[in-house]
């Protein structure tokens, strides 16, 4: 059977985490901070214009590319809102969520053995999916600048002639986001280096503390970036599998090649369904921001008061403290608040081998959840004689 | 909306330590604006939304939306009927509204009898109003942007990245 599975495929490493996963999946009556998706259901005229699509028999294939009217429709949509431009012919493609696009982005970039910068903690599948297309991963552990990817840490990566790199903001698993300025000096340096840019911001509509600035928006970033976005996280549509691409022709043109022979096209029930949510607008969108907001003031606080040293994260819906001070390791501290809490929260190590004695909570739970989560770690921690974060 | 308001309409529990939490403001200010929106009349009432179909020793209770048509009186308009009417325990809302009827009202009562009876003896003879049309209340779906059904369970895997 060893012989049966590629080699490439064989040296992939699975999740350490799998087992752990399975643990939470197999219990009941959790409350579950492991979640990386809204806590809401799609807004119901999203979802109604899906059921319409399919009572009007719309159950066919699309153009590979995607619904024209959904191409338009987000074009218009980045023009009005950030002022950046992509034709909706030859500068965008709508893709199985974010997910197919990264893959996509990095399979029409990579040759055999190219460098990709990845910082790390970082979403799982930036690394794994670079292997496969026949990359090298080079990560860039961001743990002693608050999470924070800086230009003095970038330039340390600069000698391994990196081809791309690969920015995830709000990021999972911190909720780390970059000002302009922050990123200014990153897209200079990428500019200088050409090193090209596959920027994930799916979590873009959920940046609390300042405005989100998309990355091509940058001077002179536009044709040296990969700008993938999706409707999962900000219109709660993780299910329907809707992300997509843009940018330089060439680069979509490329990515459609792949996509035509691997996917077709995205379901057209869910592009019909995404087109929706450009026309709902930004109504529930703003909503659900305000709710995760007020959560974030709830969770942060919270956790640092338990000894659980955690930065403030300025988007998404996560929180990644620290278990240092309780002398447990992340994994053990899950599996224990797991077992004697029915706390669910995901280890560390799964964004990033050296983040053992971190956590990623999830506050896309309601406020009486995290309330109650909260009092469950306490009660928790006081158990293992953990006061304060410090050992008694 | 202010949030403080946003806040309020969705659970009016929340607790003036809780919102200011919330909010990242001074506890104290947000009592105040509170208390400011009590006095302005912009908060009304605090109140629970009840699904009277759960309750099973509850006296039974019926609704009708009474559709009422009346004679507008010089000088005074709408308002003056509508006061007299509206000024009945029975009725619990009133409306004016546009289109074939001129009032709208909710009325309440323990059956369709004393309904029917405050419609006949009380309302219908007033003088200015010319003609009613009830309508009684079968099933209550969604009020006040509660849908009354059971919660649904949550259907997110429990843990994912």
């Amino acid at each position: 059977m060893k012989n049966l599975i590629s080699k490439k495929v064989q040296e992939m490493q699975p999740s350490g985490i799998r087992k752990f996963f399975d643990l939470v999946l197999g219990m009941k009556e959790v409350i579950s901070l492991g979640v990386g998706e809204p806590d809401f259901v799609t807004p119901w005229s999203i979802r109604e214009a899906g059921i319409y699509s399919l009572e009007e028999g719309f159950t066919s294939y699309t153009s590979n590319k995607g619904l024209y009217k959904l191409r338009l429709g987000i074009s218009r949509y980045l023009e009005s809102r950030h002022n950046l431009k992509y034709s909706p012919d030859e500068e965008i493609l709508i893709t199985v969520g974010v997910s197919e696009a990264v893959d996509l982005g990095l399979r029409t970039l990579i040759n055999p053995g190219d460098k990709i910068l990845i910082p790390v903690p970082s979403y799982v599948s930036y690394g794994p999916v670079a292997e496969l297309a026949g990359g090298v991963p080079i990560y860039i552990d961001t743990k002693e600048d608050n999470f924070r990817l800086t230009p003095k840490r970038l330039k340390q990566y600069l000698h391994k002639k990196p081809k791309a790199i690969i920015l995830n903001y709000p990021t999972n698993p911190t909720g780390v986001c970059y000002t302009k300025k922050e990123l200014s000096e990153i897209n200079k340096i990428l500019l200088k280096h050409n090193i090209f840019c596959i920027t994930d911001e799916v979590y873009g509509d959920l940046s609390y503390d300042f405005e989100h600035t998309p990355f091509p928006t940058l001077p002179g970033a536009r044709n040296n970036t990969l700008y993938l976005n999706g409707f999962s996280k900000s219109y709660a549509m993780t299910g329907w599998r809707v992300g997509f691409a843009c940018g330089p022709k060439e680069v979509i043109a490329a990515m459609t090649k792949i996509h035509q022979y691997t996917i077709m096209c995205v379901a057209i029930t869910s592009q019909m369904a995404a087109y929706e949510a450009l026309i709902t607008g930004r109504k529930p969108v703003e909503e659900m921001k305000r709710e995760y907001r007020r959560r974030r003031e709830l969770i942060i606080p919270g956790l640092n008061k338990l000894g659980l040293d955690c930065i403030m994260p300025e988007g998404a819906f996560y929180a990644f403290p620290s278990v240092k001070r309780t002398g447990m390791k992340a994994l053990e501290f899950a599996e224990g608040l797991l077992k004697e809490e029915k706390v669910a929260v995901v280890p560390g190590t799964a964004f990033g081998a050296s983040y053992a004695d971190y956590l990623r909570i999830s506050y896309a739970s309601s406020y009486e959840n995290l309330k109650e989560a909260l009092i469950r770690i306490e009660r928790f921690l006081t158990k293992k004689g953990v006061s304060n974060g410090k050992k008694d | 909306m202010d949030e403080i308001l946003e806040i309020l309409e969705k659970d009016c529990r929340a607790s003036t330590e809780e919102i200011a939490r919330m909010l990242k403001k001074k506890p104290e200010s947000v009592k105040q604006a509170i208390k400011k929106y009590e006095k302005e009349g912009v908060i009304l009432k605090y109140k629970a939304v009840i699904n009277n179909e759960l309750i099973k020793d509850a006296d039974a209770e019926v609704r009708a939306l009474i559709e009422v048509n009346i004679l507008p009186q010089k000088d005074l308009g709408f308002d003056r009927i509508a006061e007299r009417i509206y000024s009945f325990p029975e009725v619990s809302s009133c409306y004016l509204i546009s289109g074939t009827y001129d009032l709208l009202l909710i009325v309440e009562g323990k059956d369709l009898h004393t309904v029917a009876r405050f419609v006949a003896e009380k309302l219908a003879p007033l003088e200015h109003v010319r003609g009613t049309a009830t309508h009684f209340l079968l099933k209550k779906y969604k009020e006040d942007g509660v849908i009354l059904k059971h919660k649904e369970e949550n259907k997110r895997i429990a843990i994912s990245y």
